[in-house]
């Protein structure tokens, strides 16, 4: 019966583990099996709606009903509803509690043995115990914060994030503390330019003047507000685009660039003093302006006709002016200078080429006779600078350059005039006027001086036969010293009866030459060689060429270079060149070539020389005695603690005894071995050097860790004597470059661009001020890649 | 050319030859006076930058007239009778049409940069009266929005009589108030309770308060260094302090004689230049602890006020004897255009003198500065003072327990509290 219901009570009971907090959600739990307890209580103010009571009925036949009725509340609390049923009132009674408890057991006995039973430990009232003590412990709620404290929070809070957000910035700043160089101000911005009319328009007269200049101005409907440039005007100022602009400033640069290195080169060569270099100058113009003239006759005669006109009157009134006759004051005084002074010399040779050119009658050549003209006048330009005037193949002294063929060619030259015996010269001056049609005109006047001269010479050698002893010690007057007197044409004529004679004209005329280069210095000794020979050379020569000139032809030859000997045998057949060889050579008083030899003796007891100069000095004695001195010097010296008068008399002229000296004078330790002592020239001295010390850094300054760090930045070169033009340039870029008149402005993030990005995350931002370019190597390898 | 180095030996003593010629000549040429800009009747008190334009720059005296000068014509082009009293402060709208004074007539000003149009009257766009004296102001570097300093911190909107928020923290008066150039919204002030403060505006709060020795007179912040700033200091020295780590600063900067008075940064952030009641002005690298050069005439006074120009070539002091001079950033450079082979050698020069600044003989002559009788003096005993207290601890702590006097570092000697 217990097992199943629970006894009738008489007042509301509660049932345990309803705690009416709506916790309990099981109905099963409800039953009083595991919990039998009956506990006294009133219902409590918060068992809410969901509490449940049970009223019981006092009938005894209602007994069944009741407990059909229980039982039916039991299975439907199985069903999980939470609300139950209130107990029905089904009569009017005083018993009933206005609560809403029905009082079912109120004439039931209570028993004691019922109410003590459940009085034992519980665990559905520990949760109630443990709710209590919660309720207990519970504070109150804190009183707020005083005004200090509250603020420190917030600041406290507001410090940090606004560190954190500063902190952003670390990246930046570091990057830009290390960086290799920085460039001010960091945004390069591009100057823009208002127009004109914006400023002018925001712009009123206010001033009576100004005011009154403006009436002027509207009177006479000049442009004040409205665009101050015609509409043409801004179309073109729009029309060039920036890429055209760029191009067109680059042309213009390069323009400037090339005009001035023209205008450099001129300078240079308006500079150069050299007569020489100007005189070929002007004939190269000369032939130039030929040549044109030339290009000109072919494509326009008429206008070529006219030029030419003019040019023959130019001629016609420079003819006229008697300007080089060679008959002025100065020409007077170039000709007594002339004898001395080559300058001079030289200067009236001109004179006189002019004279001749200015008479000569100008041909107007026909076009068809030009392409034979041309190769000649190339051969001539060749010849004509190199050769000075009066080399005529005759004397080696002469040929200061040599070069190639067109020398060749000028020996031939000679050689045709040295075959011409003197007897023929009429006929050959009849010749040379057909010559001189072919020849340009420096070869006709080369040509022509040559004539005069000889017959200045011929004019001499004929004073000179008359008065023979004493023309041998004196040097030709007339006879120029590099215009050699002696022609093919005057040897023939002396013959080979007169070789002292002939050689005694060379050695005078070598007196006023001068040896230039090796080469000559040779030729000279071949002159000699060959002069022994002559005879030899007259009894094997095959042609019937006069002895002299074809030895003249071999001194040129010789002259010139050596090596070409083998290089051309064609020449050399005119030579017999075992003949050349095998004569031995003779050592002649020449004036110019001693001077060479005691160059060379010089040269070779130098040695001598040096000993007899320093022959007091023996340095390896002083170095030996020096190294001594050095050694002793080194050597740790004995300390001397004597002091006189302690222990004993003292005074003037009194010694301490050689006890204290013996027990005072303290010796050293010996001193290592010396460095240099298995080096017998050498000196190394271990003291410190004062005096460089001074110039030496004593610490390590703070970059550096290590001294070899320090002493390796030291040793390294920055300068441009040491490193190439890129590398230095590298080495010496300054760490901060400004522009003067350029407002720096503080950083900002537009400035940085990773940074207006990652600006509101906080993010570490990557970035780089500095624009650098990108590595070359990868680029290449992802342009592969594609 | 031939680069073999046979042919060109002793590549170490040639180069500190040229290294030795080349600060020789550094010192020849260094001339850094370009010229004085007179014309106020009373001490200058404050100066201003114009924002967008390099040669025009305004100063305000003791006797409350504000002079706009052209630097190009060294001329005063405009005078202005701003206030009654001194002129505490001024600063430019970052637009660099108008520009901002303070008084000791309690008032803000604001006045057209421009000078007044022809029969126009020379008058303040903007006044506003206020309760105390401000003694400082700066304006923001992007918004309408200014800050005045005096008993408070202030934050005005341009369009407003009244200010937007104001920043205690404890009550004394504020000598100077500064924003940061790059963080905006940043704000430090520094007090005559010797402390300095930084606020943020966008919480219109105080951030931290960190109190020194002696008193803060002014302060500056690094323009390229977001949470740098600088402060000149009563007690000769100027601190450098990243806002972030306040408990003791970067760098001691010391070498001055008397008090700091001012203090500007150069635009490229690697320098600052200090004006010192000494009437000296140095400048110093913002990672060295001494100064690199010092700037003197014989008739400059206290330095109250300096600036160092936007372009970064020329420093502007403002001095007690009425006077505005012009020097030269760097005192041997040489102005105008340079010829490509100049600049090269200027450039070699400078690498030279860089790479053997370390040798004894050339850092003597790199070094050596002549100096007014009274600052070489001061300097002297100073020294001596130094090497007295220094000798003093230094025998303290041999005759007491070890450990119980702790070596205190330099840099953290001068701070005296951190207040959160």
């Amino acid at each position: 019966m217990r097992s199943f219901g629970r006894p009738p009570v008489p007042c509301g009971l509660r049932w345990p583990g309803t705690p009416g907090h709506g916790r309990c959600r099981s109905g099963l739990s409800l039953w009083p099996s595991s919990v039998p307890g009956i506990a006294l209580c009133r219902a409590p103010a918060w068992a809410g709606p969901g509490s449940v009571t049970v009223s019981a009925v006092c009938q005894g036949q209602e007994d069944g009903e009741r407990r059909h009725q229980q039982l039916l509340e039991a299975v439907s609390s199985l069903s999980g509803r939470r609300r139950r049923k209130l107990a029905e009132r089904t009569e009017a009674s005083t018993q009933v509690s206005e609560f809403n408890v029905s009082c079912k057991g109120a004439g039931e006995k209570l028993v004691l043995s019922e109410l003590l039973q459940p009085i034992r430990p519980k665990s559905a009232l520990s949760t109630v115990k443990k709710e209590l003590t919660k309720v207990k412990q519970k504070k109150a709620v804190e009183l707020p914060l005083s005004k200090e404290e509250a603020e420190r929070v917030v600041r406290e809070a507001a410090y940090v994030r606004t560190s954190k957000d500063v902190g952003r910035w670390q990246q930046v700043v570091l990057q830009n503390r290390r960086a290799e160089q920085l460039v001010f101000p960091l945004k390069q911005e591009i100057a823009t330019v208002v127009p004109l009319e914006q400023v002018v328009s925001a712009w009123k007269a206010r001033t009576p003047l100004e005011q009154e200049i403006f009436g002027l101005l509207h009177k006479t409907k000049q442009p004040i507000t409205d665009p101050l440039l015609t509409p043409e005007e801004t179309a073109s100022l729009q029309a060039m685009s920036l890429e055209e602009a760029r191009q067109r400033r680059a042309e213009l640069q390069k323009a400037r660039v090339v005009q001035s290195y023209y205008e450099a080169k001129a300078r240079r060569e308006k500079k150069i003093k050299s007569k020489k270099y100007h005189r070929v100058l002007k004939k190269s113009k000369r032939r130039k302006a030929l040549k044109e003239f030339e290009l000109l006759h072919k494509s326009d005669p008429e206008a070529a006709l006219a030029k030419l006109e003019e040019l023959e009157q130019l001629r016609m009134q420079e003819r006229m002016s008697l300007k080089h006759q060679n008959k002025g004051k100065w020409a007077r005084s170039r000709a007594i200078m002339a004898k001395y002074d080559l300058e001079a010399r030289k200067a009236m040779q001109e004179q006189l080429a002019r004279n001749k050119e200015l008479t000569q009658k100008v041909r107007v050549e026909l076009p068809e006779e030009e392409p034979s003209d041309v190769p000649e006048e190339d051969l001539t330009s060749e010849t004509v600078p190199t050769i000075p005037v009066g080399a005529s193949g005759a004397n080696p002294w002469m040929l200061g350059k040599p070069s190639g063929p067109a020398e060749e060619l000028k020996v031939q030259e000679g050689l045709e005039n040295v075959a011409v015996p003197d007897a023929v010269e009429s006929k050959e001056e009849m010749e040379k006027d057909d010559d001189e049609e072919d020849m340009s005109e420096e070869e006709a006047l080369l040509q022509d001086f040559m004539q005069k001269r000889q017959v200045r010479q011929q004019q001499a050698r004929s004073l000179e036969e008359q008065g023979a002893d004493e023309t041998e010690a004196v040097p030709e007057l007339p006879g120029d010293g590099p215009i050699h007197p002696i022609s093919a044409e005057d040897q023939a004529s002396v013959g080979i009866e007169q070789p002292p004679q002939a050689q005694e004209e060379i050695l005078l005329s070598e007196q006023l030459g001068r040896v230039q280069t090796m080469d000559d210095v040779d030729a000279l000794a071949s002159e000699e060689r060959v002069e022994e020979q002559e005879k030899l050379v007259v009894a094997t020569a095959e042609k019937p060429v006069p002895a002299r000139a074809e030895k003249r032809v071999q001194q040129q030859e010789e002259g010139r270079a050596g090596d070409k000997r083998a290089k051309k045998p064609a020449k050399k057949k005119i030579i017999s060149l075992e003949a050349v060889l095998a004569g031995k050579p003779q050592q002649v008083q020449c004036p110019s070539l001693p001077v060479v030899v005691e160059e060379e003796e010089g040269g070779i007891d130098q040695r001598g020389v040096i000993t007899e100069a320093f022959a007091g000095d023996d340095v390896v004695a002083d170095f030996t005695r020096e190294k001594r001195k050095a050694e002793e010097a080194a050597k740790p010296q004995p300390v001397n603690l004597v002091l006189p008068g302690w222990g004993e008399w003292g005074g003037t002229g009194l010694k301490p005894s050689a006890r204290k000296i013996k027990r005072f004078l303290l010796k050293p330790p010996p001193a290592p071995p010396r460095k240099d002592q298995h080096l017998p020239h050498v000196i190394m001295s271990e003291r410190r050097n004062i005096h460089a010390a001074a110039h030496q850094v004593s610490e390590l300054p703070f970059p550096f860790e290590r001294h070899q760090q320090f002493e390796q930045s030291i040793r390294t070169p920055v300068g441009a004597t040491w490193n190439t033009q890129r590398a230095f340039q590298k080495l010496t870029t300054p760490r901060i470059i400004t522009r003067s008149g350029h407002i720096i402005k503080p950083l900002s993030a537009e400035d940085v661009p990773d940074m207006a990005t990652t600006a509101g995350t906080g993010a570490k931002p990557a970035l780089e001020i500095v624009p650098q370019r990108p590595e070359p190597p990868l680029c290449r390898r992802r342009r592969r890649a594609r | 050319i031939n680069y073999d180095p046979a042919l060109h030996p002793f590549e170490v003593p040639r180069e500190y030859t040229r290294a030795l010629n080349a600060t020789k000549l550094e010192r020849v040429f260094a001339k850094p006076f370009l010229s004085s800009l007179d014309g106020h009747r009373d001490g200058v008190n404050c100066m201003a930058k114009h924002p967008k334009s390099l040669s025009t720059v305004l100063s305000g005296a003791c006797d409350g007239e504000v002079k706009i000068w052209n630097l190009t014509k060294r001329q005063c082009v405009r005078t202005i009778q701003a206030h009654e009293g001194f002129v505490r402060g001024m600063c430019a709208r970052f637009c660099g049409t108008s520009f901002f004074t303070v008084g000791d007539d309690k008032t803000v000003k604001q006045w057209k940069m421009e000078s007044p149009e022809y029969g126009e009257e020379e008058e303040p766009i903007h006044t506003i009266l206020g309760k105390t004296v401000y003694t400082g102001i700066d304006h923001h570097w992007k918004e309408a929005v200014f800050a005045t300093c005096g008993h408070q911190v202030d934050i005005w909107d341009e369009q407003r009589t009244s200010p937007m928020c104001s920043l205690t923290w404890g009550f004394d008066s504020i000598s100077s108030v500064k924003f940061n150039p790059i963080e905006t919204y940043l704000l430090g002030s520094c007090a005559s309770d010797r402390n300095i403060v930084l606020y943020d505006m966008r919480k219109s709060t105080p951030l931290k308060k960190v109190i020194l020795n002696m008193r803060t007179n002014t302060l500056c912040w690094n323009p390229m260094e977001a949470f740098v700033f600088t402060a000149a200091n009563e007690d000769y020295n100027l601190y450098s302090f990243d806002m972030r780590f306040l408990e003791s600063p970067m760098m001691v900067h010391m070498d001055h004689v008397s008090a700091v008075l001012d203090v500007d940064y150069s635009p490229t952030g690697k320098e600052f230049v200090s004006a010192s009641f000494d009437k000296s002005i140095r400048i110093f690298p913002v990672d060295k602890g001494h100064s690199r050069e010092v700037y003197h005439t014989k008739r400059m006074q206290h330095v109250i006020t300096v600036k160092w120009t936007s372009d970064n070539k020329y420093i502007l002091c403002g001095s007690d004897e009425m006077n505005i001079r012009l020097w030269k950033a760097n005192a041997s450079e040489k102005l105008g255009v340079l010829a490509p082979r100049e600049k090269a050698a200027m450039n070699y020069n400078q690498k030279l003198k860089e790479k053997f600044q370390y040798h004894p003989k050339i850092r003597r002559i790199a070094q050596h500065r002549h100096l007014p009788k009274s600052i070489f003096c001061q300097i002297k005993e100073q020294r001596i003072m130094r090497e007295a207290r220094r000798r003093k601890e230094l025998n303290r702590r041999k005759h007491s327990k070890p450990g119980s006097m702790p070596f205190v570092s330099e840099r953290k000697k001068h701070i005296v509290a951190v207040v959160k």
